[in-house]
């Protein structure tokens, strides 16, 4: 049976894609938007027998984040499964719909006074692509990120099959933790179709304590909050190229508990530097995330986050991120052609690799992300790759996209 | 020619290369190994290896892998659920001599460190830097931090900081087919899928950690611990779910019932108040002024729910004796029965009340009593059921009153395991919380770590093999407790 029949067999809603549905520039030759997991079930058992290369769509915001798409044959779009299934405020946990944006999720969170603990770095993410990509933003010092607040998934495999693992309790040991296998998987491994997470009071009182230093007085201002004992919510730099360096240090807790911490982290850093509190924190990734900036993401070990972004600013990128927990985003020059973009990641990684981190294209105008390796060198990609094999044996979850050519 | 059986062909090529003393054979050594902390579970291996380095592992998974022969391998056995249980004709690779601290970086708030480090050393060896390593299961004197990378081992503590797997950043691992490979990177979000967060907490099914870089945190700023009397659990539990929610995350809160008071007190006079039917300890920790408001705010809340007794320990001794009642329970319980099996499920906390009633109905009815002592902040149960193996029929009736705790918890959303692991003892309990699907799914990990099944086989997952098996009894104190190495929870 054709595709779009057997899809209408099902009751699924479907359609002929369009230039709207590209991905990646690719359009897709069909659309399903399936309406629950039995749905996403019957829709790959259906891509499955058809041999359609398929791609998982939550919102749409990192769809190019990896490799170039490849030709699709089937955009599997979620945004029909945008339902909240239970919130326990006294279990501090949620379950959702994957295709719920977290916005939505964090306004309903708000009246009990919950929140998931991540920021959401790009505009419209859905817990689906939350999940798929880990992005994170300052408060990962803190509460991690979808990584460390997935407990419980339902997926659907290749092949239709539905599994879960985890549950709905915060501790449990029972099982291998696929939670942790789809997180980060970037759809190429099983659609993700219900997430539970667990959930943080939100705080009554938040400040930022903010810096600004002198390039060279970056490491040891770092040394001197990384060993306080203030247990800050975010600490984050902003370094443009050839500029003085931002340091802002968020402080969460209590009403009565806040004034005071914030009074020490100040006087913590006033000695030694500028205070700054007028800055424009909250935060975003120092790239547009429109496909029209390359943004590299930088990890390496903590003592070497200044190391990493002054090599990263002398090559003109514009470094901000997570400097107490050594993950960073940088920007390259829009100008930045393929030869400009693949020097720097060869020289950045290798002094990545030299501090136990490594830096990945995360979003990069489509020719730019086919001109270079976008992944690196990734430690273990035999089992990733046997991985894939176990999970989509006929590649059909977006091929190509991920590491080691997964 | 008769071909040499697979087992005698692996301990000549182990033999040919490590030390005599490394390898053995010799049927009463052997029987040393034959059991974890599950001390009903007990098989000999059929041969040992006492591995010393990242090469002897390697050496002993390549030698298993030819003559396709099963190995288990073994950090302290410590285990409370069979996984470090041997197989009759495979190799058990003990860890526990490869246990050297090889890095510790303050600025970077890691240490690398060999598999067989006992847990508690790392921090022991970090704190004077200022920094500690969070995971602190109550065994944490003895056990080791490839056992705890095995189990996702947890502790009081996990509820504000999370389990191993939060704390591990990268392990170096011989997989099942006796290749060496990197799982993670010093630095998080690893690219690729996160193999290292599968790997942690698969119990030694996909293969032995030669390596492991963890998180050190900052020693918090100030720490303050109380005990809370109450009436009853009831009057204890709604405590602990006003503080929960009034957003407050404390590092610890863990209760006890009356029977787990009366054992603690019979074995070490922790002296808690009186009449208490229920006891909170409560520890907050972090910055001295978010301590001072959240300590203020606790106490209210306990006396709020009816706390008519509440004890702020002073200084270092006064905690220590508060968490001393605590930490003994378990091995108390030993004081008030002869025979008991430690239980380890987990509920959505606000499910406690209806949960410890309908306990005391199924314990009641099966003729046994339950002692309770529990991580109450994150719903992680540890009924202890307490019968006399020499009164007939009492043996069965806690092996069924533990089975159906286990099932009361997956009523009511909960687990079958919370930090002890699936190992031997509860893979028959699998299939309850898990469909087919979902367990062939796992399979599919499996598959992709360990092609020939020769890694732990038998654990985690359900075999006919262990279809009838009976739950865990514990005879009385741990032989580690004994010797006065480890306390229980
Ligand atoms: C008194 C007592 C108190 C306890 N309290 C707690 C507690 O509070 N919280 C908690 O979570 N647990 C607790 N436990 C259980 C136990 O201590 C933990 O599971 C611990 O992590 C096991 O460590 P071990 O070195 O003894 O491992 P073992 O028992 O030797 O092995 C456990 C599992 O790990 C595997 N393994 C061991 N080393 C490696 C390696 N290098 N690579 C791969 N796999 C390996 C084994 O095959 C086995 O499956 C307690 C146990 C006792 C006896």
């Amino acid at each position: 049976m054709d595709l779009l029949e057997d899809l209408r067999s099902h009751d699924i809603d479907v359609r002929a894609g369009t230039s709207d549905d590209a991905v990646d520039g690719r359009v897709p030759r069909l659309v399903a938007r399936p309406a629950s997991t039995e749905q996403v079930a019957a829709t790959m058992r259906a891509a499955h027998a058809a041999g359609a290369v398929t791609v998982v769509r939550g919102n749409g915001t990192k769809l190019r984040w990896g490799a170039p798409a490849p030709e699709l044959d089937l955009l599997l779009d979620l945004g029909g499964m945008q339902q909240l299934l239970e919130h326990q405020p006294g279990d501090l946990i949620v379950r959702a719909e994957a295709g719920m944006p977290l916005a939505d999720l964090q306004e309903h969170l708000r009246s009990s006074g919950q929140r998931l603990g991540v920021d959401e770095p790009v505009a419209g993410t859905t817990l689906g692509g939350l999940i798929a990509s880990n992005a994170s933003g300052p408060r990962r010092l803190h509460t991690g990120t979808a990584r460390d607040l997935l407990i419980g998934v339902t997926i659907v495999l290749a092949d239709g099959t539905i599994a879960h693992s985890g549950g709905k309790v915060v501790k449990n040991v029972a099982g291998y933790d696929l939670c942790k296998l789809m997180t980060g998987s970037f759809g190429t491994l099983a659609v993700v179709t219900e997430a539970t997470f667990r959930l943080h009071p939100t705080p009554a009182a938040s400040g930022w304590a903010t810096v600004q230093v002198a390039p060279d007085q970056l490491e040891p201002m770092l040394e001197r909050l990384c060993r306080t004992q203030l247990a800050p919510a975010a600490l984050e730099i902003d370094a443009p190229p050839g500029e003085s360096v931002t340091i802002g240090t968020l402080i969460e807790g209590t009403v009565a508990g806040v004034p005071g911490r914030l009074a020490a982290a100040r006087a913590e850093i006033a000695d030694h530097a500028e205070l700054r509190d007028d800055l424009d924190w909250p935060w975003r990734y120092p790239f547009s995330t429109d496909g029209t900036q390359s943004g590299l993401k930088i990890t390496c070990r903590l003592g070497a986050v200044a190391t990493l972004t002054a090599a990263a600013t002398n090559l003109g990128l514009h470094v901000r991120g997570s400097a107490g927990t050594g993950v960073l985003y940088a920007a390259a020059p829009s100008a930045a052609g393929p030869a400009d973009l693949a020097d720097a990641l060869t020289s950045l990684r290798a002094l990545a690799a030299d501090h136990g981190g490594s830096v990945v294209v995360l979003d990069a105008p489509r020719e730019l992300r086919g001109a270079v390796d976008v992944w690196g060198p990734v430690p273990a990609t035999a089992i990733m790759r046997r991985l894939k094999e176990q999970f989509d044996p006929a590649r059909l979850l977006a091929p190509g996209r991920f590491v080691g050519g997964i | 020619m008769t071909q040499a059986a697979p087992i005698t062909a692996v301990a000549a090529r182990l033999r040919s290369a490590l030390p005599a003393d490394a390898v053995i054979d010799d049927p009463t050594r052997l029987a040393t190994y034959d059991c974890d902390g599950l001390l009903h579970y007990r098989v000999s291996p059929a041969l040992v290896v006492l591995a010393g380095s990242a090469d002897d592992v390697q050496l002993a998974v390549r030698a298993c892998v030819e003559q396709d022969v099963p190995f288990v391998a073994r950090g302290s056995g410590t285990g409370l659920s069979g996984g470090a249980l041997p197989h009759a004709d495979g190799v058990l690779i003990v860890m526990s001599g490869f246990r050297e601290i090889r890095e510790v970086s303050p600025r970077d708030q890691r240490a690398v460190v060999d598999p067989g480090v006992i847990n508690l050393a790392v921090s022991g060896r970090t704190r004077p830097d200022g920094y500690y390593f969070a995971p602190d299961p109550s065994s944490q004197q003895i056990c080791t931090i490839g056992g705890n990378v095995a189990e996702n081992s947890g502790g009081a503590h996990c509820l504000k900081y999370g389990f191993t797997a939060t704390h591990v950043l990268a392990a170096d691992v011989v997989t099942p087919d006796g290749e060496r490979t990197t799982l993670g990177t010093t630095a998080p979000d690893a690219p690729g899928y996160d193999v290292l967060g599968a790997f942690v907490g698969s119990e030694g099914t996909l293969g032995i950690a030669t390596e492991v870089t963890v998180r050190l945190l900052r020693n918090p700023q100030s720490v303050q611990t109380f005990l809370a009397g109450f009436a009853d659990c009831n009057a204890a539990g709604a405590a602990v779910s006003a503080i929960i929610g009034a957003g407050i995350v404390p590092a610890a809160i863990e209760m006890m019932d009356a029977l787990a008071i009366e054992a603690a007190e019979a074995a070490v006079s922790c002296n808690y108040p009186p009449g208490a039917g229920g006891v909170l300890v409560v520890e907050l920790d972090g910055p001295e002024h978010e301590v001072e408001a959240e300590l203020a705010a606790a106490e209210h809340h306990c006396q709020e729910a009816g706390a008519f007794e509440i004890r702020v320990a002073a200084d270092d001794a006064e905690r220590q004796a508060i968490w001393r009642g605590r930490k003994s329970a378990f091995a108390a319980v030993g004081r008030i029965s002869p025979d008991y099996i430690v239980q380890d499920g987990v509920i959505p906390r606000t499910a406690l009340p209806e949960v410890l009633r309908q306990m005391d109905e199924l314990a009641a009815e099966r003729g046994v009593r339950v002692a309770n002592v529990f991580h109450a902040g994150d719903g992680n149960l540890h009924p202890l059921v307490l019968f006399d193996e020499k009164v007939p029929g009492q043996g069965d009736a806690a092996e069924d009153a533990s089975g159906a705790i286990l099932d009361l918890c997956l009523a009511h959303g909960g687990s079958i395991t919370g930090e002890h692991g699936v190992g031997s003892d509860k893979a028959k309990h699998m299939p309850k919380m898990f469909t087919d699907d979902d367990l062939d799914t796992m399979q599919l990990v499996r598959c992709a770590f360990d092609p020939q099944g020769i890694s732990n086989p038998g654990k985690v997952f359900p075999t006919p093999r262990l279809c009838g098996e009976v739950p865990g009894k514990r005879k009385a104190a741990h032989p580690a407790q004994q010797a006065g190495l480890g306390e229980v929870f």
